[in-house]
């Protein structure tokens, strides 16, 4: 099979930091991997503009798919138009090592099509306060990594970080939570670690992809979170 | 036996791909006023059958007819290029190129298919439309009428997002113009012969003044 890049979605709620948690991946690791970014807006290209904008990747690695304001359609139910993109990426600037995905974001369910993404991250934020995650969803128990972000604005919400990192890791049956903030460098070396060794093991070929739009079949509540 | 079932797949609007980012130009002439009800909007359909879309049904019905030769590619080069000449908005030939890729990657992740992979990188839709339909045992009027079809349907199922209207107003004003989509389409039959270069041109150049201009508004739910 010939080899092609890491593909990683990036879903969640709208304002919960998607776009930001792309541009520091991209800020922190593009000195180890060549990276690219496809982004699912609901109006035309605004979180391309913004990633271009932030200057952490020439314009040619930042596509932007319209979405026809139904961008939880082309991440799963009709995935042909960002199928194109990344392809059209690979091939007109790769060979790369990872392309990001960003879904348009637009609610709680939707996950990404195993047919477009290898592995996908759910971003939440804390300012959304802690119940969401016992509210769930497919992203939320079943996505390979819950990122809690903006835990630096946690005392301002009264939210508590530990409560609602433990009650993700319950509802995901032990699977990896990441607090994470931006301004909180050992949350996003954490993140890049967790990145580099997924896409460590997509080049070995020892990645297996799992669908968290699929009903989990058997429970994994004794698998401990790495 | 007569293939049936193959022309409801390639006609629905859940077939993946991408048609659904796509308005037909229904959202720019939302914006300008000149569709704002029930009414309007089915002059619109109705305009843009008896235009574009009756071009679109010529070509995806002679491209079915041709995807039966031994050789169909010379033939589909050339009736690229006419619809190219027929088709004056840039906008509104890199739509017809965009979703034509899109058709191909979905068929061509579908099944094998040596005639589709040959083709160049970003035909036309309705040529890709009427191959298939070649390839799976269709007839020209069948791809007469899924390009019919999909002209109108496109823009109706917009319209709820786009002006306020309920979805049972868009289907009466499709179940209205259905017979005249049949009547065009056996119009569109009668270019399955004879010269590539007398395929129709019937034009509506306010759709390709709304193509330009949709294209450069930087606020828009529409790809088109
Ligand atoms: N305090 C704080 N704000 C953040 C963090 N990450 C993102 N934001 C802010 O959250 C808002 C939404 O971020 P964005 O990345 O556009 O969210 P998206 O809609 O999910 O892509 C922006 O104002 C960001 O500056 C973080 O770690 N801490
Ligand atoms: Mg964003």
């Amino acid at each position: 099979m010939p080899r092609r890049a890491l593909r990683l979605g990036v879903a969640g709620p709208v304002g919960t930091g998607k776009s930001s948690l792309i541009a520091t991946v991209c800020r922190n690791m593009a000195a180890e991997l060549e990276i690219g970014v496809v982004t699912n807006d609901i109006y035309t290209d605004e979180d391309a503009r913004f990633l271009r904008a932030s200057g952490v990747l020439s314009a040619a690695r930042i596509r932007a798919v319209e979405t026809g304001a139904c961008p939880h359609t082309a991440i799963r139910d009709d995935i042909t138009m960002n199928l194109i993109a990344v392809e059209d990426m690979e091939r007109d600037v790769g060979p790369l090592d990872l392309v990001l995905v960003e879904s348009g974001g637009d609610n709680l369910t939707a996950t990404f099509s195993p047919g477009l993404v290898d592995a996908q991250v759910f971003v939440l934020d804390v300012a959304g306060g802690g119940d969401v995650v016992r509210k769930g969803g497919p992203g939320i128990a079943r996505a390979d990594l819950l990122a809690v972000n903006k835990v630096d604005l946690a005392p301002y919400v009264d939210v508590d970080v530990d409560r609602m990192v433990a009650e993700g890791a319950a509802a995901r049956g032990g699977a990896p939570v990441l607090a994470l903030s931006r301004h909180r460098p050992e949350t996003v070396d954490e993140l890049c670690a967790w990145i580099r060794r997924l896409a460590g093991d997509h080049a070995a070929g020892r990645h297996t992809p799992t669908d968290p739009g699929a009903p989990a079949h058997h429970h994994h509540a004794h698998v401990r979170a790495t | 036996m007569t293939a049936r079932a193959a022309l409801l797949l390639f006609a629905d609007g859940r077939l993946p791909a991408g048609g659904y980012a796509h308005s037909g130009g229904l959202e720019e002439s939302v914006r300008t006023g000149r569709v704002r009800d029930a009414q309007s909007l089915e002059s619109f359909l109705e305009g843009r059958a008896r235009t574009v879309g009756l071009v679109l049904a010529a070509f995806a019905a002679r491209s079915c007819r041709a995807a039966r030769d031994p050789d169909p590619l010379p033939e589909l080069e050339v009736l690229d290029a006419e619809l190219d000449a027929r088709t004056p908005s840039p906008a509104q030939r890199e739509t017809s190129r965009q979703l034509g890729r899109q058709l191909h990657r979905l068929l061509t992740g579908m099944a094998h298919h040596p005639l589709l992979e040959r083709l160049p990188r970003a035909p036309h839709q309705p040529l890709v439309l009427g191959a298939a339909c070649g390839l799976y045992g269709l007839r020209p009027l069948d791809a007469a009428l899924a390009a019919l079809h999909e002209s109108v349907t496109g823009p109706a199922v917009a319209a709820v997002r786009l002006m306020s209207i309920d979805p049972f107003r868009t289907h009466a004003a499709l179940a209205r113009i259905a017979p005249s989509l049949d009547r065009l389409a056996e119009r569109a039959l009668e270019h399955c012969d004879g010269s590539p270069h007398d395929m129709p041109a019937a034009a509506a150049p306010l759709l390709d003044v709304v193509a330009e201009v949709h294209a450069t508004r930087s606020e828009r739910l529409f790809a088109s």
